[in-house]
This record gives structure tokens, sequence and C-alpha cells, in this order.
């Protein structure tokens, strides 16, 4: 395979490029040019929060139209927010981080010359590409983007005169997330048979990086939740363009008495949120994997509980299917099933405690090196930690009721899988970049935008639980029209001001990024001294991965700091690569 | 433990690699088991949400036994035969699936290709029937009245049965309306192509003449398993509030009660349908593929198998959109 090498053009190299290192790479600069869209926008819809309705040059700069005079309207209001949630949780969460990582280390780290399928992974890029340029380009029209929310929940979304984003922008919407939903099956399709059909020898499923798990694991959730959702997209375009009532109940509109009969805005979020809570994993569960890996090199110390690690994560992902209704306890739901929702909510936060301790324990005594890439991991376990005990909170239908689409509940979300699934992205690129590029990103540059978007991030969110218990509600344009929320003006600047200053803070990270893939340190074979297989190959990439055989392995990835029977390292190395036999004296785990 | 050499204590345990068939399937197969997977969770969102308006609605769900009552070439009203019959043909055509993936086993080319034409046909005389029964849906059987808040009422005889409009309304004299064809170049531009039949003042009429035609509404009774029947009081009242006539289905009315009964049949049908239509043009290209060679070169007629799976799973499909339309 390896020797039958192609003639490569521009195109097949770097546009229509079936080689999974440069589709990854392609993958992770979309979404950091959808990730910097989406983010901008947060910055122009704080300014709102904190300053309703006062003027700013750059709305109007950038909003044109529905920003005259320097004020946003509400309904681009609601359109920005709608968007940055798309844009961050489907095309930056979902898409960039699976698709940049998976295609990056499925086939390096289990001695594979690449994905089961090329092709296939070729038109899942492509197909994202698409979707984001549809979803960008429903920025542009004349009666705005879509403007429901990022659950779209009907009657809102479904008919097209409710509000101005209802129209074309809404369509566009729909068309975008169901060409996403095509290129996500096809991404996650050729994960999992990557990952089943295409090992190298000695690569069992228990020797497997955690990375590779939690990918393995993410795609499965992906391939049962998505269609999903493409279910209710399908069904809410029917009730949108041909007058089907799947959805909509008794209506009228303007004084219109409406044709539509029987049918339940309930059931749309039954079907979008038995996709919506598992997103939730599709979004957390490779930051986890990319942060077990991470820990465990830098700590120069095995992961504790590797196989705790993937039971959890397997039973992380099998509880995520049987939780959607902790999303729905105001919708009426019957008080019994709610407890049942309760119940199976709670169940999550063991596997997700066995994997907190797991990597405290993991860096506990370690011989921590402090590189960008740990300082990401620990970052996440710390949000993911903080985020995670208020979803003790949310995830009691009794106590939310009471905090139930408050600033509360989006304080939770952007922690815990938000803030912490970007905090992994990051430390994935901070950890992989040499292995992507060949070249070394700036580790003190690297520092700084660490220390100011973590202090940030907690600038913006933390607040934001107390103005929610307050009862502040979210979506709402402007609050200055209700009185008791008066006092909550101050500490909405305080989280703006944040906003903005962490949003800044990235512009760090895209100069470091872009300068060293260009002008960076050339990277050494094994920066890290990592024990994978990905680092086994050479710097500059080449078709099939390994210009020899394809590499044996004999051990698991966590062989740090090994010692034999006397104490000593072994090898006279604190770490030995998953190809070094297993030597003699020596046991396994 | 012993010093070991490379190989040995690598091949084996959980799901050793090394293999490309770690777990007996070549990675095709397996993409296509987990697409199937992944289809099968689209269809389980829309027979989900159709369980739960037909519980929502159970009072008032149209008895599909009274809807699907046609057998081509044959008058009269015979319920589920024909939808039987064409479930016989698609599961048939599993069969003959079946069939062509053995042959392939055995690399026997002639095999393959009747077996795969056979399944061929088979598909295509299933969305020939399919098509045939939504033109029946869509023109409708008896007609019905619509009353103000949308519900449905429907005219039966004495034995309880379901009578057509035109057994008993007499057009008035009066009645100008032309029926719209394309051969009279007639154009309606708000209600074209909906002009009902009758108007309601002479459905009404009619009604008032023939004492041997009773009214029901949607309700269900649940122990006889039939529709509440009127009394002749009660049916002038809800006459009173009749808004229209309505003969055969779309998607915002339809004669047979609930609007969602006609929402969900067209959609998960359709939908059903053109998994159907797409498993047929690959089957056509799978089987020129048999004809011209490709897989007697490769040695191996694994494609064969794999499209089998995909028709495999839309017949088994067709099982569970049969069981809760047409039987539950």
């Amino acid at each position: 395979m390896s020797d039958h090498h192609h003639k490569e053009t521009f195109v097949t190299k770097y546009i229509f490029s079936q080689d999974h290192k440069m589709i990854a790479k392609q993958y992770l600069i979309t979404g950091i040019i959808m990730g910097c869209i989406g983010v901008f926008m947060s910055m122009l819809f704080r300014l709102q929060l904190a300053y309703p309705e006062q003027s700013f040059s750059i709305i109007e700069a950038f909003l044109g139209r529905a920003g005259e005079g320097g004020v946003m309207t509400p309904d681009m209001y609601l359109s920005l927010v709608t968007i940055h949630g798309t844009i961050m949780v489907f095309f930056v969460l979902t898409a960039a981080l699976s698709g940049t990582f998976s295609n990056l280390l499925i086939p390096f780290q289990i001695g594979a010359r690449d994905m089961a399928s090329p092709f296939l992974n070729m038109l899942s890029y492509w197909l994202f590409f698409l979707a984001s340029v549809i979803m960008i380009a429903s920025l542009f029209i004349e009666t705005g983007p879509a403007n429901a929310g990022w659950t779209i929940y009907p009657p809102l979304s479904a008919l097209p005169q409710a509000i101005s984003g209802s129209g074309l922008g809404m369509t566009l919407w729909l068309i975008s997330m169901a060409i996403f939903i095509a290129s996500s099956l096809m991404g996650s399709l050729n994960y999992i048979v990557t990952v089943l059909n295409m090992r190298t020898i000695g690569m069992k499923m228990t020797r497997l990086p955690l990375t590779i798990w939690s990918f393995f694991v993410t795609a499965i959730i992906g391939v049962v939740s998505f269609p999903v959702l493409f279910a209710a997209a399908l069904l809410l375009i029917m009730d949108r363009s041909f007058g089907t009532s799947f959805f909509l109940s008794d209506i009228y509109i303007a004084g219109e008495v409406l044709h539509y009969k029987g049918g339940s805005p309930v059931l749309f979020e039954h079907l979008f949120w038995f996709l919506g809570h598992p997103e939730v994993y599709i979004v957390i569960l490779p930051a986890m994997g990319i942060v077990s890996e991470v820990m465990a090199t830098n700590s120069r110390k095995p992961i504790f509980g590797y196989r705790a690690m993937i039971i959890s994560i397997i039973a992380i992902a099998f509880l995520s299917t049987i939780v959607w209704g902790h999303h729905m306890f105001v919708t009426g739901m019957n008080p019994f099933l709610g407890s049942v929702f309760t119940f199976t909510t709670l169940l999550i936060a063991i596997p997700s405690a066995v994997k907190a301790f797991n990597w405290t324990t993991t860096i506990w005594k370690g011989n921590l090196q402090m590189n960008p890439a740990m300082l990401y991991s620990i970052g996440f376990v710390s949000t993911f930690i903080t985020g995670g005990l208020t979803g003790l909170i949310l995830g009691d239908s009794a106590i939310d009721i009471n905090v139930h689409d408050t600033y509360f509940v989006v304080a939770h979300f952007h922690l815990v899988m938000g803030v912490s699934a970007i905090f992994g992205m990051f430390a994935g690129i901070y950890h992989w970049f040499p292995k992507m590029y060949g070249k070394m990103m700036n580790k003190d540059l690297g520092y700084l935008h660490f220390w100011i978007t973590a202090i940030a991030a907690y600038g913006v969110f933390f607040p934001m639980h107390f103005v929610g218990l307050a009862g502040l509600p979210r979506r709402y344009y402007n609050n200055t029209a209700f009185p008791i929320f008066d006092d909550l003006l101050h500490i909405n600047k305080v989280m703006t001001v944040f906003a903005i200053i962490g949003g800044l803070a990235q512009l760090i990270f895209l100069a470091n990024f872009f300068f060293s893939i260009y002008k960076g340190k050339k990277a050494p074979k094994n920066p890290w001294h990592s024990n994978t297989l990905e680092w086994t190959t050479e710097v500059e990439h080449i078709h099939g991965n390994w210009a020899g055989e394809l590499p044996t392995v004999y051990r698991w990835a966590y062989d740090y700091s090994k010692l034999d029977s006397n104490g000593e390292l072994w090898g006279g190395q604190d770490y030995t690569v998953q190809t070094v036999p297993i030597r003699e004296g020596e046991e396994e785990f | 433990m012993e010093a070991t050499i490379a190989t040995e204590n690598t091949a084996d345990g959980t799901w050793a690699g090394g293999s490309n068939k770690p777990l007996g399937a070549s990675y095709g197969k397996m993409m296509m088991w987990f697409f199937i997977l992944s289809d099968a969770l689209t269809f389980s969102g829309f027979l989900a949400g159709y369980g739960l308006m037909r519980f929502k609605f159970i009072d008032s769900w149209p008895i599909a036994d009274e809807v699907f009552t046609h057998v081509p070439f044959i008058h009269g009203h015979y319920p589920m035969y024909y939808v039987a019959l064409m479930t016989f043909i698609l599961i048939f055509s599993s069969v003959t699936m079946v069939l062509a993936v053995d042959a392939g086993h055995q690399m026997k080319k002639a095999k393959v290709t009747l077996y795969m034409l056979l399944t061929i046909v088979g598909g295509l005389i299933f969305l020939g029937s399919q098509a045939w029964e939504w033109k029946n849906f869509i023109n409708g059987t008896y007609g019905s009245l619509v009353l103000e808040d949308g519900k449905i009422v429907q005219f039966v005889d004495d034995a309880g049965h379901l009578i057509a409009l035109e057994d008993f309304v007499t057009k008035s004299p009066t009645n100008q309306r032309v029926e719209h064809t394309r051969t009279n170049g007639l154009w309606f531009v708000k209600d074209a192509g909906a002009i009902p039949p009758y108007t309601v003042n002479e459905v009404v009429e009619s009604f008032k003449n023939s004492p041997n035609v009773n009214l029901r509404t949607e309700q269900l009774n649940h122990d006889l398993k039939k529709k509440v029947v009127l009394s002749r009081e009660e049916a002038n009242q809800f006459l009173a509030k009749a808004t229209g006539v309505v003969k055969g289905a779309n998607l915002k009315i339809n004669e047979y009660g609930h609007t969602l009964f006609g929402d969900f049949f067209f959609f998960i049908t359709g939908f059903h349908g053109f998994h159907v239509f797409t498993g047929i043009l690959i089957n056509i290209i799978i089987f020129f593929n048999v004809i011209i060679g490709t897989y007697e070169r490769r040695g191996s007629y694994e494609m064969v198998e794999k499209v089998g799976l995909y028709w495999h799973f839309v017949d088994l499909v067709w099982v569970f959109v049969f069981t809760f339309f047409y039987l539950v």
C-alpha cells in the first residue's frame, strides 16, 4: 500500500485530499474560522446585555441595517444568540473537535495507513464545509438568519411568518443541518469501522489509548442520536413548507386562523433532545480522551484506572441516551416520569466522578510537565467539575423547575460543555501541533493564552450562576423593562468585560498558531516523550504514515516511569513506546 | 512472566488487532451495519412520533380497515387484502435476495443474476403497489363533511357500513360547478384541484331526504371498535356546523378523520418508499455489475451481501410500518 504512491497535484493534495492528516487540518482550520465567528457574535450580544440599547459603532459596522445607529434590533439579537449556539455546538465542538482529532489520531494511534474509506472521509469534510457555507450565507439574507434559538422549538421555527428569522433564515438553517448530519454520519461510520477493523498487530482494544476509545464511543453516539434530529428536522420542514401539522396545533397569527390541527410541539422537544442530550457527550467525550492522554504523558505516570476510564466512557454513552427528559421538566411532564429522568440523570454523576477522580489521581505525585497542553487539561478538569456540580442541581426536577430557562442553565452548560470542550480542544491542538505541522508552538504565548482565557472564562460564567439564581431569564433582548433586574446590570457589565477580554485573548492563540506553522521551531520526532504510535512516524507526513511495515504493538499506551524489580527505570528512560516488546522479567500492566 | 517474542502475546485477547476482520466482517459490511443502525433510529423517530399521536387521539383515530379496502381490477371492499399481498411480495423479495447472496457465496454467477433480477422485480411491484395505494388514498372512497372545528363526519347505512356521497347525494339542478379537468380548460386559482363534487348544502339536503343514511363522528367506541353513530336529531345539529365537503386526502385535510392520520401516512410510507426506491436503484447497479462479471473477477460477491443487508433492512422497516399503520 505504501509503495503505491500517486503523483499528487495541488488539488488532490490540499483541496480534495483523501489523506486523513490533511483532512484533519482542513477540519481544524474550518473549525477555527467558524469558532472566531461564533465567539465574535457572543461579544456583540454581550454588549447589548451589559449596555442595553446604547450605541456602539462596532455594532453598526458589523450588523448594518440590523444595527442602525449602533443598536442591534431585537430580531438580530435573537439571531446572534441562535447562530452563536449552533456554530459553537455543532460546527466547532462537534465537527471540528471530532473531525480534527479523530481523523488525525485514529489511523496514527491504532497503526493504520489511513481511514477505512478515505473517499468517504473526504466527502464528510466537504459536506461539513458546504453546511458551514450555507450557515454563514444565512447571515447575509434580507430577513436575517434563524432566530428561534439553537434548539429551534416550534411553533416559532415552524411558522415562516412568525418572526423575521423564521422565514428563509430558518430554511437555510435546516438545510445546513441536514447536510451537516450527513457529513457527521459519514465521519462517524468511518471512525467506528476504522477502530474496529484496521488496528495493527497487537493493538487489542484493551491496549488502545483512551483518545481512541473516546473517539470510538463518540462516533457511536453520533450514529445513534443524529438521525433522530434528522427525523425532527424533516418533519419540521414538512410543517413549514408542505402544510402538515406534526408540531403545530390550533394556532392563529396576527388575527389569522391557520389550518394546523392536533400536532404537538412537545413531540419536537422529545425528538430534539433525544439528539440534544447525547450531543453534549459527543462534544465532551473527545475532549475527555484528549485530556486523559495529555495528562498521562505530562504527568509521566500511567493513567489511573485505565479500565475504569473505558467503562465510564461506555456508561456515559449509554446513560446519555436515556436522560433527555431533564431538558423538558417544565413541559407538563408527569412528575413520576420526571423523577425517572432525574434518577437516570443523576446516575451520570457516577461515571463522571470516576473520571474526575482518575484524572486527579493521575497527576497526584506525578512529574508534571507544565506545558500549555497540560495547563489546558487541568483547566478542563477544573471547569468540568465546576460545571458538573451545577449539573446535579439541574438534573433534579424539583430544583430545576425553579431555575429553568434562566442564566443559571446558561452558566452550567457553558462551563461543563462549552468551556471544557474548548479547553480539551486547545489541549489537543497544543499537544499534537508538532504532529500536524512538524513545528512547535510558542510556549510562552501558550501560557499567556491559557491564563487569560481561563480567568476570563470563569469571569464570565461564574457570576452568571448568581444572575440566574436571581431569576434573570435567558434569551431576553433587554432586561431593563423589569425593575427587579435593575441591580443585575452591573454584574452583567463585569461578565461582558470578561467576555471581551476572553474573546480578544484568542488573537494570541491565532497569532501563535499561524506564526508557528510557518516560522515555528522545527519539531523533534517525539517532542513530549510520549508512548503512542503517532510519534513513531516521521515528522514529515508521508502517504501511508509508516515508510516500511506497520508497527507491531506489545503493550498499552501508558508505560510511563515504569520501574523494574530493582526500582530502576526500564531502559533508563521514563517512557516505553508501545512498539517495544515486553522485556524479560517485565509484566505487561 | 517469560521473555516473549514479538507475536506471541499479541494475537489473542480482546478483539485482537492485526487482522483486517477482527469481528469476522469486512469494514464495508461493518459500515453497512452501522449505517442501518443509524437509519433505524431515523425511522424510530418517525414511528415514535406516530405512536405518540396515535395514543393522543386514540378516541378518534380512523379505522384502517375502512380506509385501505381496494384491490386492483376488483370492485367492492376487501380490507387489507391488497396491502397484505404487497407485504408478502416485499418479504418474498427478501427471500430471493438471500438466495442471491447464497449463490454468490458459491460463485454461481447465473443464479446470482436470476435472483437479483427477481429481487428487483419484487421491489418494483411493491413500489408500484405503494403508488397505487397512494392514488386511492388521495382520491378517496366515500367522501365526508368537515365541521367548523375541523372534525370529520362520515355517512353510514343502517348496518354501520360507510356509504359514498354519490350513492345518496343528488346534485341540485342549479349547481353550476364544473369539475376541474385539463380537457375543459378550467383553472381555479384559489381552489384548483380541490373542488369537491358536491356542495355542503346538497349533501345536507340529500341527507335529510334519505332516512336510511346515518351520520357518525370521529369518536370511537372502544368496546365495539366502531365509530359512534348519531341519532337523527344529533346528526342535524352536527350538520348545521358543516363547513365543507371533503373527498380524498391531502396533507391538510382528509376524509378519513384526523389530519395527522394523513400526514403520518404520507410521510412515513413516503419515506419508506424512498428507501425502497434507492434500494432498487442500488440493486440495479449491482445487478449489472454481476452481469458484466465484476465480482467474478474480484473473486467475491460481497457487494451483493452488502446491498442485501440494506434490502433486508428496508423490508424489516416495512413490517413495522405495516404493523403500526394497518394492523393496530
